[in-house]
């Protein structure tokens, strides 16, 4: 019993997991240099802070709704965290400590305001992130005066280029991240609650439970992501800059949609969010390796959203067929 | 010299099946040219059916219908309306922001080279407003009408097209006396004009108002058509409800009534006037009859926190219990078995586990953790208590039949031990099998002492489970019996009470 609970879901992620390795192979094929450790390493930096910010946004899009704030937000922590960063007063270590703990308290502020803003007058959480994607660019650039921030720390700055065999360091961060959402999602009350909310919210109110809060609390947890995105990025452009971030939000929606989480709620894991987020990422890569152009990319990375969704969705309609015999 | 009347509509033999349900069997009636034909029976006896197959959105399994002489089977509503056969639906179905001209003619808007002629629009449905007798300007904004306004809006717009029949469900559910007078002598001069109308309604005095003949319908079998000049009200309502049952219902003695375990005291439903009061006892089953919309689910839910209240208190064991939301309700140990099961009871896209520790999540966790062990234990100690026919306890409810699923909602408030338990229709689309072994379960919840109080339509049903019933008739209480005067005729008459008391109010 408790082996097909668990093998149900892995075989959904089993085929998106079977699509990002056909596709890896095709790009080793076709350019040479797509399996090099080194740009292996440059795609696993590449899809980190997406990835993070996508385990955030699957919490949000689970419930049935979405956040379109996360990069306006990711620009203003970073505002926030190079502020504190580089405050002379401060000596190195504290000032680590204190610019993440920032980063993470705005994105977090942002994230309740989201979350309380749309349950209290009951505002489709579309309409509230997309005026916070303009209060937090908004604030971003009033507080940093439209100035980029850098001149971190050194001990900071060398954190970002830090590698183990070739696996960077903000890369461990976004595995870490990825299997704490697993966690949360499948092991944990609050986990159970997100889905019982996404497929039935109103069920799980009569059922006696206030889906109010698990909802706010989805986008707090999402506006953490966000907090910590903004420092891995921090880590790795050495800035930062209220301009930072910009359409974060559909290259993360992209990788939860591609990772087989329905729009409307309810169905969908963590694993597939990070297997969506590893084929834009490979996508992205393999397709300039192999001399595609800028534009050209963006048409392509369009169009496979778009079939990924369409495989998705027959899928679902056959296995529920299949299943009811 | 009127020989014979003639046939607008002949009905052979029509019979609609749904999945478990005979919604029509055998129907057969002939509709007068030009009468006004009232269709009674309770909820559920197949009025809406018939209604639905006339104007083409169900279509009959068996039978024929020969619709001025012509054989007529519509596929879809297009056909009926080009027919001339309309529908004006208890809920009004007019686009609130656009004008009444623009609603009326919505179909079929007046145009010159493609775009709107306002002109002729506003000059036709002028007449059309003229003919049901409402004096205002075409252009007012639906939204700006009371209901009885709306409704006449409804019947314009139902006449505009040349209607030879005209169709009304339950027309005057929500209007007052002085407008109910208004709509009858519009019907009266439709009448005349030659329009034929089928008219179904709850409210029994009606029938003599303004209907010629009267279709008694019970249980999708047509009891009988009578002149309403020669059938009384005691008559009809011996129609609709029929025979005794046989006991297939396991009515036992109460094993032990203990003292009041949850009471209600003037409690006002939102949109509401009228306080509602009731108590229940430990091991006892109140049953609540009365019809479709008399306030049944409306005060439940309420009580339940599902739906907000204007005022009243609500106790259990004595001591009140503040509910503003269904945490609250749960918390103190009531919990309600919603009407509408797949939309409000449970999660058809999750598993019976799931579904089965959704209300007591904490009892199969530690620290925010999930037992699934536990979960997976308890889930098939209640599969296996209520014989919930499922392959495991991982399978999806969208997988289970109507009973099983039923049960796993049970399964879920068992789980969570409450001590009042309220169930809404808790029957309702399940077969007969599975409705004897959740009326045995009912009783052994009673035995245990706990408090149950059961909504239902099924007449028959309800008499046969509980030990005291209360009706509710508009919105109010209109009596309670105990199982020793339980009578089907006395509480349907209750049911209709306040509904016959309206018209009766009218007439003096």
């Amino acid at each position: 019993m408790y082996v097909k609970k668990l093998i149900s879901p892995m075989l959904r992620e089993a085929g998106i997991g079977l699509a990002l390795l056909l596709l890896c192979i095709v790009f080793a094929i076709a350019a040479p240099r797509f399996a090099s450790p080194i740009n292996i390493t440059n795609i696993l930096t590449q899809i980190s802070i997406n990835t993070v910010l996508a385990v955030g946004m699957t919490f949000t899009i689970l419930l049935g709704g979405i956040d379109l704030s996360v990069g306006s937000v990711l620009a203003l922590c970073t505002i926030i965290a190079g502020q504190i960063i580089t405050k002379e007063s401060l000596s190195v270590g504290p000032a680590i400590f204190l610019a993440v703990l920032g980063s993470l308290a705005v994105g977090m502020a942002c994230g309740f305001f989201n979350g309380y803003v749309s349950e209290r007058w009951k505002i489709h959480p579309f309409i509230v992130t997309l005026g916070m994607l303009n209060i937090a660019r908004g604030a971003a650039l009033q507080i940093s005066q439209s100035r980029t921030i850098f001149k971190f720390p050194e001990t900071f700055n060398a954190l970002g280029s830090v590698n183990y065999v070739g696996i960077p360091f903000i890369f461990i961060i976004a595995i870490t991240v990825v299997l704490l959402g697993r966690f949360i999602l499948n092991r944990t009350v609050y986990g159970r609650m997100i889905y019982a909310i996404g497929n039935n919210e109103e069920a799980v109110r009569l059922s006696g439970h206030n889906p109010s809060i698990y909802k706010v609390l989805a986008y707090v947890l999402c506006g953490a992501m966000v907090g910590l995105a903004a420092i891995m990025y921090m880590l790795r452009l050495n800035i930062a800059s209220p301009i930072l971030g910009v359409g974060f939000e559909l290259r993360a929606i992209a990788a939860v949609v591609i990772g087989g989480t329905s729009m409307s709620g309810g169905k969908g894991s963590m694993v597939g969010t990070f297997l969506g987020a590893c084929i834009i990422g490979v996508l992205d890569n393999g397709l300039l390796l192999i001399g595609m152009g800028d534009f050209a990319r963006q048409i392509v990375t369009g169009l496979i959203i778009i079939i990924a969704v369409i495989i998705d969705t027959y899928r679902a309609k056959i296995s529920i067929r299949t299943e009811a015999y | 010299m009127k020989i014979k009347p003639q046939k607008i509509f002949e009905i052979k033999g029509l019979t609609k099946h749904f999945p478990g349900v005979t919604a029509l069997s055998n129907i057969d009636l002939d509709i007068n040219q030009g009468e006004i034909h009232v269709l009674v029976g309770e909820n559920g006896a197949g009025k809406s059916s018939l209604i639905k197959i006339l104007c083409g959105i169900y279509q009959s399994d068996e039978g024929e219908i020969r619709y001025r002489g012509e054989e007529y089977a519509p596929k879809q509503t297009q056909d009926a309306i080009k027919a001339g056969i309309r529908v004006v639906y208890q809920e009004l179905n007019l686009l609130t922001y656009l004008s009444i001209a623009e609603n009326i003619f919505f179909e079929r808007l007046p145009s010159k080279m493609g775009l709107v002629d306002f002109k002729k629009l506003r000059n036709e449905s002028k007449k059309m407003l003229d003919e049901v007798g409402l004096k205002i300007s075409p252009k007012t904004p639906v939204y700006q009408l009371g209901i009885a306004q709306m409704q006449l809006v409804e019947i314009a717009k139902a006449l505009s097209g040349e209607s030879k029949v005209l169709i009304l469900d339950e027309p005057t559910a929500t209007l007052t006396s002085k407008e109910i007078d208004r709509l009858f002598e519009i019907i009266k001069q439709l009448k005349k004009n030659g329009v034929t109308i089928i008219y179904i309604s709850h409210r029994l005095q009606e029938i003599f108002d303004i209907g010629d003949r009267v279709t008694v319908l019970r249980n999708g079998l047509k009891v009988d058509t009578r002149l309403t000049s020669e059938v009384t009200i005691p008559e009809i309502v011996k129609m609709m409800v029929g025979r005794e049952m046989e006991s297939e219902y396991p009515y036992r003695e109460v094993v032990k009534v203990g003292s009041e375990i949850f009471r209600v005291e003037d409690l006002v439903c939102q949109g509401d006037e009228n306080p509602i009061s009731f108590s229940v006892n430990a091991g006892e089953i109140l049953g609540i009859a009365g019809l479709v919309g008399s306030g049944r689910t409306e005060t439940m839910r309420a009580i339940f926190g599902a739906d907000p209240k204007v005022s009243g208190k609500v106790f259990v064991d004595g001591d009140e219990l503040v509910i503003k939301s269904p945490k609250d309700a749960v918390n103190g140990g009531i919990c309600l078995l919603t009407e509408d099961r797949k939309e409000q009871g449970l999660i058809l896209d999750m598993s019976c586990a799931v579904n089965t520790s959704l209300a007591n999540l904490h009892d199969v966790s530690r620290s925010g953790l999930m037992n699934f062990s536990k979960e997976d234990e308890v889930t098939a100690r209640y599969i296996d208590e209520l014989s919930i026919m499922t392959p495991s306890v991982n399978k999806w409810l969208r997988f289970l039949s109507g009973g099983n699923q039923q049960k796993i909602v049970l399964a879920k408030w068992l789980y969570r031990n409450c001590r009042v338990l309220i169930f809404d229709e808790p029957t309702r689309g399940i077969d007969v099998g599975v409705k004897y072994e959740i009326y045995m379960l009912l009783w052994k919840l009673a035995e245990f002492g706990k408090g149950i109080i059961i909504i239902s339509s099924d007449l028959p049903e309800i008499m046969g489970i509980s030990h005291r019933i209360v009706v509710f008739s508009n919105g109010k209480i209109s009596g309670e019996r105990m199982h020793t005067e339980f009578d089907q005729e006395k509480i349907l008459s209750l049911a209709y009470q306040e509904y016959i008391n309206d018209g009766n109010g009218k007439k003096s």
